[in-house]
């Protein structure tokens, strides 16, 4: 598996190059959100906020009224915890083209609990105009500028940085609310997005040797979320669906997937994977995957709760486990 | 013969400021005894600063004439490609044009008063305030007259403009951003925040006026949350501070026509509560708003008011 460094660092820069309308703000973490780089090329586009989170959001909503298109860059925490009314009534209620880049996305940090983003999507979601999207590799890194720009309103982007994993080919970008299908199958359907897709990936893998069919569906738009394809793949499931994510199982993917379930009257079996509405602590991400239950294994072992089986997978048939990077196989013809 | 016409026009202006000032009073109270409630001490504090910023101070697009408020909007959204703001009634916008925020938006119902007296709004617009559907709102937001950005939530308002500011001179537009504030406001962490950021990026082309009443939701500041020594506070944090009687209109005026030298400027202007309202006095400490007790005291108010009507009105 091809892992790429500080994609947003490069890409940022080469992204804006032609687009004079689109300003960086700082809250005093800028080699940390990796825009340094965009700093030194366009240091007239680039302001430094300091730590004051409520005035930066709420001064983007300002710059934003006047047609600029402002890319705040934090940690996510400080995004939607520190300055969650100034998002809303500054930014989300005028519908303005505010995107906001949130760093260290649920347990992606040793930084602890302060530092980790673990109810982010619940929060953000609740805001009317809102839209939200997720990278969960390098390709997504690079493509979610396009989508995010896309979009007439505020976006909250869950971004990661330094060693990115590129699980998609580079040929197929991140497309506003549209999930990528991973694997065909009909025993079950996994949804997962973020950094839990490459642990689901793995995951799959090995299942289907074992002979199970699996429906494997990443999610990158989780507002708004309307993608039929994913309906569809939950109604044709065996065995339900089991949704993975690197957030509280309380008004994430899961709820998000729940309340489909309910509204398409699917009636199936629903199992949620991720903080099981705990906060965490600060520890290594491998770590704090194991611990939470958001890694390959953590997923092996629900399959075999759902559909009834144990397969005896161990640690090692995971990691011999190779992923090179794979074409959506929603669109064959891009094979 | 220059120096007669000069006389006269230093005259003319100042006396328009008095009768918007007045205006602004008479028609604020005349609006809470009709509606038994209203917000009066805002409106004897403020009644000068808002005067001397729309008839002498700012530099704001021409009403061709005055203003009818529309029915509410809908909320904003991709939805809703119709919506609209207030800022209509301070005229249309242009690079060399000044800029109005009010950042206190509970005191939109003086800002609706000030905006009938310089005719840019319809003096039956009043009548929709407080009204289902209607966009002439007690706490105004971004669609209500004189209005463009969302600041009912205190510290916001001045961000925001700062933003704008920010855009501004980035574009190089001349105009400048003026916001008129409360004293309240600077209890809140966000509008040290704002203050500071633009020192820091020197937004000189931000004016900001703040009604010092020493009033709050709860009674006297100092009881309250202490902000002073203020004007010192400011001028620390890299403000052009001034501190001013917030009734001096020739004061307030000579302000709002420095030139910009690097800094933000504010203007600090001690105001009276109950200035022009004396009977409002009998409320100290708790001036937020005024709700009748009884009969008797609305019959007082509106004795009062009729003397308004026929005293020395220029």
């Amino acid at each position: 598996m091809e892992i790429v460094s500080r994609v947003h660092a490069r890409n940022l820069v080469e992204w804006a190059k032609d687009k004079p309308e689109v300003l960086v703000l700082s809250a005093d973490l800028t080699s940390s959100t990796e825009i340094d780089l965009f700093r030194d090329t366009y240091p007239d586009r680039f302001f430094s906020m300091g730590i004051a989170e409520q005035n930066m959001l709420s001064f983007a909503g300002g710059l934003a009224r006047e047609g600029y298109y402002p890319f705040i860059h934090t940690f996510a925490v400080f995004i939607y915890r520190r300055a969650y009314d100034q998002i809303s009534m500054s930014i989300s209620y005028p519908n303005l083209p505010v995107r906001m880049f949130g760093f260290l996305p649920g347990i992606t940090t040793p930084g602890g609990a302060t530092h980790q983003a673990i109810e982010d999507i619940a929060v953000m979601r609740a805001l009317p105009n809102m839209t939200i999207l997720e990278c969960g590799d390098a390709t997504e890194v690079e493509t979610v500028l396009d989508a995010a720009h896309s979009v007439n309103g505020p976006v909250y982007i869950r971004m990661l940085r330094g060693e990115i994993p590129r699980l998609f080919d580079r040929s197929e970008p991140m497309q506003l609310g549209r999930s990528r299908t991973l694997s065909i199958g009909s025993d079950i359907t996994v949804v997962s997005s973020g950094i839990c897709t490459e642990e689901a990936m793995r995951a799959v893998q090995v299942l289907e040797k074992q002979g199970v069919s699996v429906q494997h569906m990443h999610v990158s738009t989780l507002k708004p979320f309307d993608d039929p394809e994913i309906i569809e793949a939950i109604a044709r499931s065996k065995h339900g669906v089991i949704t993975m994510e690197n957030h509280t199982v309380i008004g994430g993917l899961g709820s998000i997937i729940a309340e489909k379930i309910a509204e398409e009257g699917l009636g199936c079996k629903l199992r949620r994977m991720g903080l099981k509405d705990t906060y965490a602590h600060g520890a290594s991400k491998g770590y704090l995957m194991r611990e939470y239950g958001i890694d390959a294994m953590a997923l092996i072992s629900e399959v075999e709760h759902a559909v009834g089986q144990r397969f005896g997978i161990t640690e090692a048939d995971l990691a011999a486990t190779y992923i090179a990077p794979v074409h959506s196989m929603a669109k064959p013809e891009a094979l | 013969m220059k120096e007669r016409y000069a006389a006269d026009r230093d005259t003319l202006w100042k006396n328009e400021v008095r009768h918007v000032a007045e205006g602004i009073r008479r028609r604020v109270l005349e609006h809470t005894i009709a509606n038994n409630g209203g917000y009066v001490s805002q409106a004897c504090s403020a009644a000068e600063i808002l005067a001397t910023l729309y008839v002498k101070i700012m530099k704001l697009g021409k009403a061709e004439s005055p203003l009818m408020p529309k029915a509410f909007p809908g909320v904003p959204g991709p939805a809703n490609p119709g919506y609209f703001t207030g800022a209509d009634f301070n005229g249309p916008k242009s690079p060399e044009l000044d800029r109005f925020f009010l950042s206190p938006a509970q005191y939109a119902l003086v800002l609706y008063a000030a905006l009938i007296e310089v005719d840019r709004m319809h003096p039956e617009g009043l009548r929709e305030f407080n009204r289902d559907g209607s966009v002439v709102e007690m706490i105004g937001a971004e669609h209500s007259p004189g209005m463009e950005v969302m600041t009912g939530s205190l510290g916001q308002g001045i961000s925001q403009a700062a933003g704008i500011a920010m855009a501004r001179k980035l574009r190089g537009d001349t105009g400048r951003v003026f916001i008129f504030m409360s004293d309240g406001e600077f209890q809140s962490g966000q509008t040290w925040e704002a203050i500071q950021a633009m020192a820091f990026h020197k937004l000189d082309n931000i004016w900001i006026y703040v009604d010092v009443n020493g009033c709050q939701c709860d009674g006297r500041m100092e009881g309250v949350m202490n902000i002073e020594p203020f004007d010192k506070r400011l001028e620390a944090f890299g403000m052009r501070t001034f501190r001013i009687d917030g009734h001096n209109i020739e004061a307030l005026a000579a302000l709002g026509s420095l030139k910009p030298e690097g800094r933000p400027t504010v203007i600090l202007a001690d105001t009276n509560p109950c200035e022009g309202i004396g009977i409002l006095k009998s409320r100290e400490p708790k001036y937020h708003y005024l709700r009748f007790t009884g009969e008797e005291e609305k019959e007082s108010y509106k004795a009062f008011l009729q003397t308004m009507y026929s005293g020395n009105m220029i």
